[in-house]
């Protein structure tokens, strides 16, 4: 097992050169120039001219690679243009705000949707089951925005029961108070978030757990003299459980990308909408960085999503 | 020869299975009476879709009661086991019935090493301890044939070939000595040589267990090769039943004549082979009344068949269902003199 392992993060050292290359060669090919917007528009371009060559702007790009690939390593990611702040900085803030949020959402996602997926599957065909799905069709219909809004108008501003924007109360002090405060803000976005999210592990699960149960190896342990609450447990729940143990790779990968379209509705300070952010303000050294940082977290999605599945399922190790 | 009553110990008595279909039931088998004595491979044979597979699942009682109406008796060693709740029949699944099934590449779980999947019918069967259930493993995996057992106890069913597959299926089904082990097609899937293989394991089995087999088979050839009894099926229905050498030397009815020709011979190979007409009907246009049989032979007159077709016995228990028997010839062959059948 640990050769497949090994063999994966090999294969993902050329992925991310390229990755990197790519990303770089993109942000070079974008119009403008760096300084122009952020001097006096009256400046002699004869100074301007001065600032690119002392910060190597017209060196080849593959020098300027180098010299990126270098400052990289040494954790620097330039400043960001808006914030006037170093990148590095601003993704640890917002980072930690939307991993908070993300595992929130994913916990409630999983807690709600295994059970009812399950739920599904053993009463399918039957009104139970029938509940289930029209939840899940009808969720799955609805754009996720329009959720999002009419959550917050409703919970937010009619019922007053959660804070409708910001990660954290101005107010709050203390470890107690903040912690409190935190997890006020992430309950409404997460709870709506966990709504959508639940729809595909329910789908997926109820599924495969269907196609199990008529599958022929539960039937020769029905043959076997097993009882059916046993044929659950130690056969078919496991086995439904590969695609969704493949996916949560993947859904990991989310949990410093964050949601855009939830941290833009309830104005959350997280990478999402710094992302979105960025991009209005040709933010380009942050949308450098978080292009980069989305493909890298991708790249370990999937390295995460083969481990797991190695080690769940016996036919897709190398042995 | 005469059988004593006791090595009787499975019977089936009128045995009818109807399955739901836009919420009306239709019998998949219907009527069906058989007896299966220890030491005797009883091969149930008829093309796809005759209702042996259904007969052979219905024993195992393995039918979603929500679907399906069986109605019938089929004693086993005194028991009912169609009056069994799921409870009762666990006790007799896997202990003293054990079944082999068609596809032994789906037929075990993907994700459990072979040893597992073995040791589980003892853990619901036996008190046997680990390192007990752990030596019957390797034993069943010598008696199946398989060359290396403690390497293949230890190996996942993806790694294994379908004849290997097919040989843990079987050491799954006889791991607890069952009195009666029914065989779905199990070499269907196999390939001939490796089919010749897996009916020695079985008939090897059978002499050691003393056990009954039901084998369920369209391969002619395997039961020529491999049974003691035999009953034809037809649409449901047991149209013929006898020793082996009853149905394959002196066929009665027009069904088992009609399959046994249309069987690719070495001395025919250059013929055309006999095909019979038309299909079998599916469950819902199932006739309800006369031969089922009946329309496949359109030129055999209407007066041959029985309105309603019973079982008749012509002979050291050779049973044929419909008197239309005596009056069946091959339409590419001259009809002979009427009666020379009813000796």
């Amino acid at each position: 097992m640990w050769k497949t392992i090994l063999r994966r993060v090999l294969i993902m050292i050329p992925e991310l050169v390229i990755l990197s290359i790519l990303v770089f060669l993109l942000a070079k090919a974008m119009p403008g120039d760096p300084f122009t917007g952020s001097i006096n528009p009256k400046a002699d371009p004869a100074q301007i001219h001065h600032l690119m060559e002392i910060h190597g702007l017209y060196d080849p790009w593959y020098q300027q690679y180098w010299n990126w690939v270098v400052h990289l390593f040494h954790g620097d990611l330039g400043m960001s243009y808006e914030y006037q702040e170093p990148v590095v900085d601003l993704i640890q803030q917002r980072g930690a705000n939307t991993l908070w949020l993300a595992l929130f959402t994913m916990v409630l996602t999983y807690a709600i949707g295994l059970p009812l997926g399950l739920y599904a599957a053993h009463h399918e065909g039957k009104l139970q089951d029938t509940l289930v799905r029209v939840y899940t069709y009808v969720t799955m219909s609805i754009p996720f925005f329009v959720v999002l809004v009419l959550g917050i108008w409703i919970f937010g501003y009619a019922l007053n029961w959660f804070p409708t924007s910001g990660s954290i109360s101005a107010t709050a002090t203390g470890f107690g108070a903040t912690t409190m405060s935190r997890l006020g803000h992430i309950i409404l976005p997460g709870l709506l978030g966990a709504l959508f999210g639940t729809v595909n592990i329910v789908q997926y699960l109820r599924s495969e757990v269907i196609d199990a149960k008529h599958s022929d190896y539960v039937r020769t342990a029905r043959s076997k003299g097993v009882p059916m609450k046993d044929i659950y447990r130690h056969h078919i729940f496991r086995n439904s459980l590969l695609p969704i143990a493949a996916f949560a790779g993947y859904s990991i990968t989310g949990l410093l990308g964050g949601s855009i379209f939830t941290e833009m509705v309830f104005s959350y300070p997280g990478m999402g909408l710094l992302f979105l952010n960025a991009i209005n303000f040709r933010d380009y050294t942050v949308i450098t960085a978080l292009v980069l940082l989305y493909g890298f977290l991708n790249l370990m999605g999937t390295l995460l999503s083969d481990i797991v599945l190695s080690i769940v399922d016996p036919r897709v190790r190398i042995e | 020869m005469v059988e004593t009553n006791n090595d009787q110990f499975l019977s089936i008595k009128d045995v009818s299975t109807a399955f739901k279909i836009n919420g009306q039931y239709y019998d998949a088998v219907s009527n069906v009476n058989l007896e299966v004595k220890h030491d005797e491979i009883l091969a149930i044979v008829g093309e796809s879709g005759c209702g042996k597979s259904t007969l052979a699942t219905t024993i195992m009682g393995l039918h979603d009661p929500e679907e399906t109406k069986i109605s019938g008796e089929i004693d086993f060693e005194g028991t009912d086991l169609l009056k069994l709740d799921e409870k009762g029949y666990n006790k007799f699944r896997g202990a003293k019935i054990g079944m082999i099934f068609q596809d032994p590449l789906s037929a075990l779980n993907p994700l459990k090493r072979i040893e597992d999947q073995i040791q589980e019918v003892m853990i619901y069967h036996t008190k046997m301890t680990e390192k007990q259930r752990h030596a019957r493993v390797i034993e069943l995996l010598n008696e199946v044939g398989i060359d290396d057992p403690e390497r293949t106890a230890h190996q996942f069913p993806h790694q294994l070939s379908g004849g290997m597959r097919q040989r843990i299926i079987i050491a799954i089904a006889i791991a607890c000595k069952p009195d009666l082990i029914i065989a779905d097609e199990p070499t269907t899937a196999l390939d001939v040589t490796i089919q010749a293989q897996i009916l020695d394991v079985l008939r090897d089995i059978q002499k050691e267990n003393h056990a009954g087999i039901i084998l369920i088979t369209h391969d002619l050839g395997v039961v020529a090769e491999t049974a003691d009894r035999v009953a034809v099926m037809y649409a449901g229905q047991i149209v013929e039943q006898g020793t082996a050498a009853q149905i394959f030397n002196e066929p009665k009815h027009p069904y088992t004549r009609s399959l046994l020709r249309s069987m690719p011979q070495r001395d025919n190979e250059n013929d055309e082979l006999y095909v019979i007409q038309g299909m079998v009907p599916s469950l819902q246009k199932m006739p309800k009344e006369g031969d089922r049989f009946a329309p496949r032979i359109p030129w055999i007159p209407a007066s041959a068949h029985e309105a309603r077709p019973t079982m008749h016995d012509i002979g050291d228990n050779h049973l044929v269902r419909c008197t239309c028997y005596k009056d069946f010839y091959f339409p590419d062959q001259v009809k002979e003199g009427a009666g020379h059948e009813s000796n």
